[in-house]
């Protein structure tokens, strides 16, 4: 359970993966406005990675890994190098189904998060997560932690830059700077920050 | 548009980064080194190619229904072998990169290309369109990549440039730059002056304050 909670307070603030990975930046820039919409955004991101890291962990574990078909016999095959073809196809496979779950039992939700589903497909937050799993060799436990982890922290960045952006629209911004320039300073800072956690150990 | 215009478009005016915000996440994660970011943009842009020309060759066989899995599995297979090429014959190289030569897969610039060029025109064309946007997209790493280790290690692809302060040289390096967000900062400035350079990509404030009432003559 310790290392639940580390692991879970490590991958939202020391190492958040919008602001020290750098994952998912295009739709961080593009899609932070309005708090409002990062919010949706946010919470589609915390459930799309907290199903899609666990899952992906328990196929890399029990299918891919080397050794992992030692059960069939197989033991000497190793398709870990078919990785990333099936995590890809985990996470839009689990995308679709989600939405239609949604659609089906949950339409008030579905409203909220409708439109950001698809965009998740390919945010690299969310196969990002899943890569770093598989790096870090996390158990099936550490991978519910981390992926939840993740999620909120990706969350928690991209709505603190829509607040800060909100602001910014009364400011003076010089001509060429404005929308996208500015932005990718207001990160930058945002992400400076950040780095002052990095030397905590939990 | 002709066929040199389909490479150059790319390079400046419709450049994938810094014009129309798409595959951001790699150029600001491995720019610290110069040769890191050669190594990316190589992979990129044979990715690119890859996958560029392959849908563009299938493009009449596929239902629209469909298309973006076909995309999407035509991409990691490309970026599969890729991955495992460098891992093959470079393993330094790809332990600096880790993730992110995979995460090439979900880079919004060859999913965009496929989806937007490769569709509907032919294979040279789109090899061409791939090359530019490949060559575009590498130009802004390298760029950002040179000032992050000349001035924050004080060498280039690992060669000693300048002499650092603490090696007895006279060069105080900016330890910033080798943090990450020193990408942001030098993206954001670049795009400055690109805007600068080239009004037309400014974009509109959201907000802007009202005229304040003019008096009204003779009262």
């Amino acid at each position: 359970m310790n290392g639940f909670i580390e692991i879970f307070f490590r991958s939202v603030f020391i190492e958040n993966l919008a602001l020290a990975y750098f994952l998912g930046m295009c739709t961080f820039l593009a899609v932070s406005k309005q708090i409002k919409t990062t919010l949706g955004l946010g919470v589609a991101v915390i459930v799309v990675e907290g199903i899609s890291v666990p899952l992906n962990n328990v196929i890399y574990n029990l299918l891919l890994r080397q050794g992992a078909l030692d059960w069939m016999g197989l033991g000497h095959l190793d398709f870990s190098f078919l990785g990333l073809l099936s995590q890809i196809a985990v996470i839009a496979a689990m995308i679709q189904i989600l939405e239609m779950v949604l659609n089906k039992f949950v339409p008030a939700l579905y409203n909220t998060l409708g439109i950001y589903l698809p965009l998740l497909t390919v945010n690299c937050a969310i196969l990002g997560a899943s890569l770093f799993m598989v790096q870090r060799d996390y158990t099936f436990v550490e991978s519910v932690a981390y992926g939840l982890g993740v999620g909120v922290g990706w969350a928690l960045a991209i709505v603190a830059l829509a607040g800060l952006r909100e602001k910014m629209r009364y400011s003076d911004i010089p001509e060429g700077l404005q929308g996208l320039g500015i932005t990718f300073i207001t990160t930058g800072l945002i992400s400076l920050a950040f780095i002052g956690l990095a030397g905590i150990q939990l | 548009m002709s066929l040199k215009q389909t490479v150059t478009t790319p390079l400046l005016k419709e450049n994938p980064l810094t014009r129309n915000v798409l595959g951001v996440c790699a150029a600001l994660a491995i720019t610290n080194s110069l040769t890191s970011s050669l190594i990316m943009s190589v992979a990129m842009t044979t990715v690119l190619v890859i996958s560029n020309a392959t849908v563009s060759l299938i493009r009449h066989h596929l239902p629209s229904s469909v298309r973006l899995i076909v995309q999407i599995t035509i991409i990691a297979s490309a970026v599969t072998v890729i991955d495992q090429f460098l891992t093959a014959y470079l393993p330094a190289a790809a332990s600096t990169l880790s993730v992110y030569i995979s995460l090439i897969v979900t880079n919004c610039i060859v999913l965009g290309r496929a989806e937007t060029c490769a569709m509907n025109t032919g294979v040279g064309r789109s090899v061409l369109d791939a090359l530019g946007n490949g060559l575009g997209y590498s130009a802004i790493l390298i760029i950002v990549s040179t000032i992050r280790e000349l001035f924050g290690n004080g060498s280039l692809m690992g060669v000693k440039i300048l002499e650092l302060a603490r090696d007895g040289g006279w060069f105080q390096p900016n330890e910033m730059l080798m943090l990450a967000p020193s990408a942001f900062f030098i993206i954001g400035f670049i795009v400055w002056g690109i805007r600068s350079w080239k009004p037309e990509q400014r974009e509109q404030p959201e907000f802007k304050p009202l005229v304040a009432p003019r008096e009204v003559e003779g009262q």
